[in-house]
């Protein structure tokens, strides 16, 4: 036992399988992806930045029941409402501080009509604070960009509620 | 007369900068080469961003370095401070002018060339002890007392191994050394003194398993730690124009420099410095691996091996070897 172990150290055994196993390795498929121009997939349930969502007419699916305000464990929603001309009701002021936020998802389970939802977007840093805190402008606006995306993961999200 | 000097200083600053230019990229394509088979076999995909390939990464970087501000500390000496990358670089560019890279084709052509080499690569050491003693600061100064005692154990087994090497050869020229190797390479007859060279040569550059005066767990970064700016960056190519160096000596030594590995027609058909250039990059290719399958030797397992394993055993084989020559009457005259 103690001369094997003697002829090991010698030939360096150890060594030579651990470069062996090295040169292997270099040509097996990376596990990494070129990030900023590969992506990961994202599960449709991931909960990225924030967007209010419109009808297919247009319309602001929002109808300032505040659901949501009082669901968000983080108090980061901000929400007014006033009634419009033609009766409905409608949000004068939405906003949510992204610091704040725990992106714990609950806004959007409280929505009754899939107004407020977190979108696959990730990729939302900025170089101050101030930008950090959406407003309705800006939440709407995410709505319009990431509609696509958004209405197809509800969708595919559908059967498992 | 004053022409004649001209000429001369001219002629040999040209010859000095076509060495020392392309020496300079080959450095900043090996930190590519070591960063990108690093992160290959850790399943990574290493710098791949800046240029073709990420080839310009160190370009990059040091460019990077340039900009950034230089802080030397209050309490250190700063003459010295500042002398100690610049030792490093120059040193590590110095030991080039004796490498040929074919039988005409050299800067300098000494008797003496592998003690002129083996001096230089020794002075490195210098650079590191002046940067941990003039910062002034805990780390550096432990960093660089680790590196001395590093690269003097095992300077003494590289003594020996070049010893053996000239035993087979009779000669102290660096062109006779690889001519000697026509008939064979001397990793073939001296495989064993070619493995405890390859093994020294890392300890000697502070590469993995053997970087104890960086090991970042113990002392952050050793003796490079106050160091910023362009001067961290001087460390840092000095040490790579270091692993180079060592890389071209071990070709020269073992790998027969620039011959062929047989001196037949698809072979030969490459110019000698391009033969050079294949086995430093190959060499170096072999340091890269080992980087990234060791673990790092615990201080008192370095010592231990440079002078109970390494020391013994290329004594024993300076005296075999030179017993064998005797015994069956080789001795080369040159």
């Amino acid at each position: 036992m103690k001369f094997n172990r003697l002829i090991k150290t010698i030939f360096l055994s150890e060594f030579v399988k651990g470069l062996y196993l090295a040169l292997k390795f270099i040509f097996k498929p990376k596990a990494t992806i070129n990030y900023p121009f590969e992506k990961g997939t994202i599960s449709p349930r991931f909960r990225g930045e924030h967007a209010l969502r419109r009808y297919p007419n247009g319309e602001e699916r929002c109808i300032a029941c505040k659901l949501c305000e009082a669901a968000c464990p983080a108090q980061a929603i901000t929400i007014e409402a006033e009634p419009q001309e033609d009766g409905s009701r409608k949000t004068t002021r939405y906003d949510i501080d992204m610091v704040k936020c725990i992106y714990c998802g609950l806004c959007q389970e409280a929505c009754p009509v899939d107004a407020i939802v977190q979108g696959p977007n990730f990729e939302f840093t900025t170089e101050t604070r101030e930008e950090l805190y959406y407003t309705k402008d800006k939440l709407l606006e995410n709505g319009d960009r990431w509609e696509t995306e958004i209405a197809n993961n509800i969708k595919l999200d559908k059967q498992y509620r | 007369m004053i022409n004649e000097y001209l000429n001369i200083i001219f002629l040999d600053s040209l010859k000095i900068l076509s060495l020392v230019i392309p020496v300079l990229i080959a450095v900043a394509m090996i930190v590519w080469v070591d960063r990108r088979v690093w992160g290959l076999v850790q399943l990574r995909r290493g710098p791949n961003v800046v240029g073709p390939f990420g080839l310009l990464q160190t370009v990059a970087d040091a460019l990077k370095y340039i900009f950034k501000e230089i802080v030397i500390p209050a309490g250190s000496n700063k003459i010295i401070f500042i002398l100690a990358p610049v030792v490093t670089m120059s040193l590590a560019l110095l030991a080039w002018a004796v490498i040929p890279f074919g039988e005409n084709i050299y800067v300098t052509n000494i008797n003496v060339g592998i003690l002129y080499l083996f001096a230089v690569s020794s002075l490195g050491v210098y650079g590191i002890i002046m940067a941990g003693w003039a910062s002034n600061s805990k780390y550096p100064f432990l960093g660089a007392l680790r590196s001395a005692a590093q690269m003097v154990s095992y300077e003494v087994s590289i003594g020996f191994v070049i010893v053996t090497v000239l035993l087979c050869v009779g000669s102290l020229n660096l062109i006779d050394i690889v001519i000697a190797q026509k008939k064979i390479w001397f990793a073939i007859p001296l495989f064993p003194m070619f493995v405890i060279f390859f093994i020294s040569a890392l300890a000697e550059t502070n590469r993995p398993p053997f970087d104890l005066p960086e090991a970042e767990a113990e002392l952050v970064a050793g003796y490079q730690t106050e160091y910023s700016g362009m001067m961290y960056a001087l460390f840092w190519l000095g040490e790579y124009a270091n692993i180079l160096l060592m890389c071209a000596m071990g070709s020269v030594l073992f790998l027969g420099g620039w011959l062929p590995p047989i001196d037949k027609y698809p072979l030969n058909v490459l110019p000698p410095p391009i033969w050079l250039i294949i086995k430093i990059f190959l060499l170096f290719f072999a340091f890269a691996l080992i980087k990234a399958i060791v673990p790092r030797y615990r201080y008192d397992q370095l010592m231990r091996l440079g002078w109970k394993v390494f020391l013994p055993i290329s004594l024993v084989w300076v005296i075999i070897v030179s017993g064998f020559l005797v015994y069956f009457k080789m001795i080369p005259t040159n």
